[in-house]
């Protein structure tokens, strides 16, 4: 199969890769997939005033997972906790010219922006010293 | 050193120039068909075949009678599982294979058992062999076929075929053995092998592709099949259609060529092979062998590289030739079912890479993939969530995934 040369591109340049450390304040981390499916990714953000000022990634699986993980940070950095979660699928397979067969690997992204948004504001609510928390649960 | 690097001989094997230069003469001045026995034209052609027919049965010590030309080894496998049932059915409807099958018999014996046929599917150890007890216990008195592969394609392993072969022989049960893998690379010989029927084909072992052969053993026992193609009555009526001189004239050669070159060529393999493999794990950390140690096929290696996945691996070097077990180049979106079928965890399944050396693969060739590998997974690895929680010590299987 032929990549299209974005995913090429995030696969050899991936973005943002790497790990906060999950406990610091205002870090969201979204774990999903399983190794026996042949995919995992990791997804984090971290959260100031209810923005996202940055974002990480690191994912087991095939090159279009790692080009949606990575394409994802870019596209959370900048941005509200409210917009990050209207992130759709669709728009990495536009964006990355994903085939069919690939769509899974941005559903999994947008999985993962899920449950690093849902992380960030369920600890948020348990942590009242993080700002903002309230506006954006 | 020319790129890319054909490193996946197990798919497929590019024509090695004698067999071409051989072959050429039958595209044009002589064309006949071999068949035409009232001209000259028909009688060279025939003359070009039944060479060709002797190189091949010299290879695996048959009688140029036992060789059967099919389009394939894919072919020669349905033949031998649909031609046997046909014929045999009255005498009983169980057939004997295993689980690591290539899908030519496993597929062919699924469809069988939609049409009654019952099917005992052997699992296997997990270095891939089947062992000859579980054949001899899987054995009832309406079996009527076993069929079991001489080598795995992916993993390599070599199956105690003769053993088989004895026990097959010992309850009166005809033994086909799927070869292609093996034929033309470790030797091989019908009598000692004891199969009644073996497909075989020509471009594993660097002769053209579209041209196979199934051996029937005419004597001790005589194995009878009903055809799947009927028409002129060629093959001893088993398979008819006009003969692709052409092909059947290069795939003799290239038998010969691998007869007169095997042990050397072998050898020499086995080097490469081992450099490879060692230059791999001197570098990285839990690579884990897929197969057996030992009785492998010469020219394989079959490993898993954990916390990467397979097809992303061969993305990072895309100007290596290899195949990988993992789902996403399946066209089922399963991991292989030959290293599940192991035991082989699902995610070292996704994670595993195939490298097939060949006649034409150079020690240059080898020192350059050790490097590119070693980079890749490295790469990926750096980018692996497994890889870093199993650093930080967690037990990846005692983690509750979130399964999609």
């Amino acid at each position: 199969m032929a990549y299209s040369e974005k995913v090429i591109d995030h696969y050899n340049n991936p973005r943002n890769m790497g790990s906060f450390k999950k406990e610091e304040d205002g870090v969201g981390t979204g774990i999903v997939g399983a190794p026996e499916c042949g995919d995992v990714m990791k997804l984090q953000i971290k959260v100031e005033n209810d923005t996202i000022v940055d974002a990480k990634f690191k994912t087991f699986g095939c090159g279009s997972a790692i080009a949606s993980s990575s394409l994802a940070t870019e596209w959370l950095k900048g941005k509200t906790v409210e917009e990050a979660g209207k992130i759709k699928n669709t728009e990495i397979v536009q964006e990355l010219n994903l085939p069919p067969v690939k769509i899974h690997c941005s559903v999994l992204a947008e999985d993962a922006i899920k449950s690093a948004l849902n992380d960030y504001k369920k600890k948020a609510e348990e942590s009242p010293k993080v700002e903002s928390a309230a506006s954006s649960s | 050193m020319k790129l890319p690097i054909y490193l996946d001989n197990h798919s497929t094997t590019p024509c090695d120039p004698r067999v071409v230069e051989a072959m050429l003469p039958y595209f044009t001045e002589k064309f006949g068909n071999s068949a035409s026995r009232n001209h000259s034209f028909g009688w060279e052609s025939e003359e070009g075949v039944d060479k060709a027919r002797k190189q091949i049965a010299q290879l695996i010590h048959a009688d140029p009678k036992e060789i059967v030309f099919t389009s394939g080894a894919t072919e020669s496998d349905n033949l031998s599982l649909k031609g046997v049932v046909e014929m045999y059915r009255e005498k009983g409807d169980h057939i004997i294979t295993s689980s690591t099958e290539h899908r030519a018999v496993i597929d062919t014996a699924k469809a069988l058992e939609k049409k009654g046929v019952k099917v005992t599917y052997l699992d296997v150890g997990k270095d891939g062999m089947v062992n000859p007890e579980d054949v001899r216990n899987a054995i009832t008195d309406k079996t009527i076929l076993i069929s079991i592969m001489l080598a795995n394609n992916e993993i390599g392993t070599i199956n105690p075929i003769a053993e088989i072969g004895k026990i097959a022989k010992e309850n009166g049960i005809i033994f086909h053995c799927d070869a292609t893998q093996g034929v033309g690379k470790i030797p091989v010989d019908v009598q000692e092998l004891g199969v009644d029927l073996m497909a075989f084909s020509s471009h594993k072992i660097y002769g053209p592709k579209g041209i196979g052969a199934l051996y029937v053993r005419r004597k001790g026992p005589r194995v009878r099949l009903e055809p799947m193609i009927h028409g002129g009555g060629h093959e001893r009526g088993m398979r008819s259609g006009t003969l692709p001189v052409p092909l059947v004239v290069g795939f003799g050669k290239a038998c010969e060529l691998c007869e007169q070159e095997m042990a050397s060529e072998a050898e020499r393999l086995i080097k490469l092979r081992d450099r490879l493999e060692e230059g791999i794990t001197k570098e990285l950390e839990e690579v884990y062998l897929n197969g057996h140690r030992t009785e492998r096929l010469p020219g394989n290696l079959n490993l898993s590289f954990a916390y990467v996945e397979g097809e992303a691996l061969l993305m990072g070097v895309k100007e290596i030739a290899l195949s990988s077990g993992s789902a996403c180049t399946s066209a089922t979106l399963e991991p292989s079912y030959v290293l599940r079928a192991l035991g082989v965890g699902s995610d070292l399944a996704h994670s595993s890479i195939r490298f097939g050396l060949g006649r034409f693969n150079t020690a240059e060739e080898v020192e350059y993939t050790i490097d590119r590998m070693v980079k890749a997974v490295n790469h990926l690895r750096a980018m692996s969530p497994l890889y870093e929680m199993a650093k930080e010590g967690v037990d990846l299987k005692t983690v509750q995934w979130a399964a999609h």
